[in-house]
């Protein structure tokens, strides 16, 4: 087995098994903390398949802004032991089920899709420049979308707060 | 490259780097003492220097105490997250030709997303200590970070524009006629308010105002685990100004006369003498304030940067 190959595997047991984790643990920081470490590791996974700048960006955006974003909600809302408790209550073991059940469908079907194809790791390397070509290329239609999307996400948190503000400052 | 060489390198990194900290330490205590008039620390060794590693010996021989009511796992996790991540930054920084530990071709954004996960130290600290002040200072270091990371990244982009290439090594050759500071001074300017903002160091320290949040996120660490912080408070100022002189400052580049990295050493020892002399002379400013300059003032002018240097870029149809 050549080192790139048990990276790769390496990589991806540590992101199954923190993603599992992340899902079954009853406390939100340290559930974030396994999603943060899975996202970690599929930006390993990115990079050993030849794509640095997805990695890059996988840590920079997921891991490095919006998971922070996540804690920053967690520690405003500072729920401490009584979330804990809380958690218990919601997430009973017999709700695993059947999401289990779908999620073994799932796994079934990718093993058997998986099974027909023998492609090989570390394909091409794709740079940075590359991408950026194709993103303003051929793609430039889904990139001014997605700004419009950002755009309308802006507007909208823009208009919520100044609501708010406009009423504190009538009460003070 | 030889192996030999690239482990002797890594090693050299990570050793320098830390040793550079922990003198850093004693340095600034000194430095602002002789710029305020009086003498600061001069008693153990020659100069005084040897109070750093006075200082190293006592933290490390105290009780290494956990308080009950925090969260273990994640109050043990935290301080590790920074000295990892600012660590693991160092192995872009190419020192001189052929002096570096890899050159990838998304190096500056690997500075930056390490940058960014630095954050987690200082923001699972305060959540993790259970203590009003300590989360209200992970808070605040939470919104700041976050809010001046967008900038920093943009304010590098016009000197990608320039170069053509995300890799440092190339950056630098990029500037082998004239340095950077000169045509992206804007970037410079954004990039370095940024940079402070970043790594919190005073004017900037909010999350850590001692006259309002006690110590802010490190207020229940104490010893090893309070150093480690410490720590990695100076290895960001020694990694922010490597990256200034590298982006903007030549790196390497200079006269003949001395050795490429010997330039690097100094021109990376002037800009942390001027992170100190920032502490030394400027206010903290509100956090409000901080939080309206971060994007009323600093946004624009990174955008107008930007598209300028697109617009001069396209104009003579370079790179």
């Amino acid at each position: 087995m050549s080192v790139e190959l048990f990276l790769f595997y390496l990589a991806a047991t540590v992101s199954l098994v923190s993603t599992i984790l992340a899902l079954t643990r009853y406390n939100a920081t340290h559930a974030l903390i396994y999603l943060i470490i899975s996202l970690l590791a599929s930006a390993i996974i990115f990079y050993l398949v030849g794509a640095p700048f997805a990695a890059v960006l996988e840590v920079v955006i997921y891991a490095g802004a919006i998971m922070v974003l996540f804690v920053f909600v967690v520690m405003i809302l500072n729920l401490g032991a009584r979330g804990d408790d809380l958690e218990h209550q919601w997430l009973k073991p017999g709700m695993w089920l059947f999401p289990g059940l779908l999620c073994l469908i799932l796994f079934l079907e990718m093993i058997y899709v998986l099974s027909g194809s023998s492609q090989n790791l570390a394909g091409t390397v794709v740079t940075p420049k590359e991408v950026g070509i194709k993103l303003y290329g051929p793609y430039v239609l889904a990139v001014e979308i997605a700004s419009m999307l950002l755009l309308a996400g802006l507007i909208g948190a823009y208009h919520l707060g100044r609501r708010y503000l406009v009423d504190s400052r009538k009460e003070s | 490259m030889d192996e030999i060489f690239i482990y002797l390198i890594i090693f050299g990194t990570l050793f320098g780097a830390i040793l550079y900290a922990v003198v850093l330490v004693w340095f600034e205590r000194r430095l602002l003492g002789l710029w305020q008039d009086r003498f600061g620390p001069n008693r153990v060794g020659p100069f005084g220097i040897g109070l750093a590693f006075a200082d190293m010996i006592k933290l490390i021989a105290k009780e290494d105490w956990v308080p009950p009511f925090s969260d273990k796992f994640i109050f043990i996790f935290a301080p590790t997250a920074v000295m990892i991540a600012m660590l693991m930054g160092f192995a872009v920084v190419p020192y001189a030709p052929g002096i570096y530990v890899v050159d990838l071709n998304i190096a500056l954004l690997f500075f930056l997303g390490m940058t960014s996960l630095a954050v987690y130290s200082v923001l699972l600290g305060g959540l993790a200590s259970r203590n009003k002040y300590a989360l209200l200072g992970g808070l605040r270091s939470a919104a700041q970070m976050v809010s001046y990371e967008v900038f920093m990244g943009l304010s590098l982009m016009g000197v990608v524009m320039l170069s053509g290439s995300f890799s440092l090594v190339d950056i630098v050759n990029a500037q082998k006629d004239l340095w950077f500071v000169v045509s992206q001074f804007l970037g410079f300017f954004v990039f370095l308010i940024a940079g402070i903002a970043e790594i919190h160091r005073l004017p900037f320290d909010l999350p850590e105002a001692e006259h309002e949040l006690v110590a802010g996120f490190h207020t229940e660490y104490s010893g090893m685990k309070f150093s480690m912080f410490m720590l990695g408070e100076y290895l960001g100022v020694i990694l922010i100004s490597s990256m200034i002189v590298t982006i903007f400052f030549g790196g390497w580049l200079g006269p003949d006369f001395l050795p490429p990295i010997f330039w690097f050493g100094i021109k990376t020892f002037i800009f942390i003498c001027f992170f100190v002399l920032l502490r030394g002379a400027i206010p903290r400013p509100r956090y409000d304030q901080l939080m309206s300059l971060g994007w009323k003032v600093m946004l624009p002018l990174t955008l107008i940067n930007l598209m300028v240097t697109g617009g001069v870029v396209l104009w003579w149809g370079q790179a």
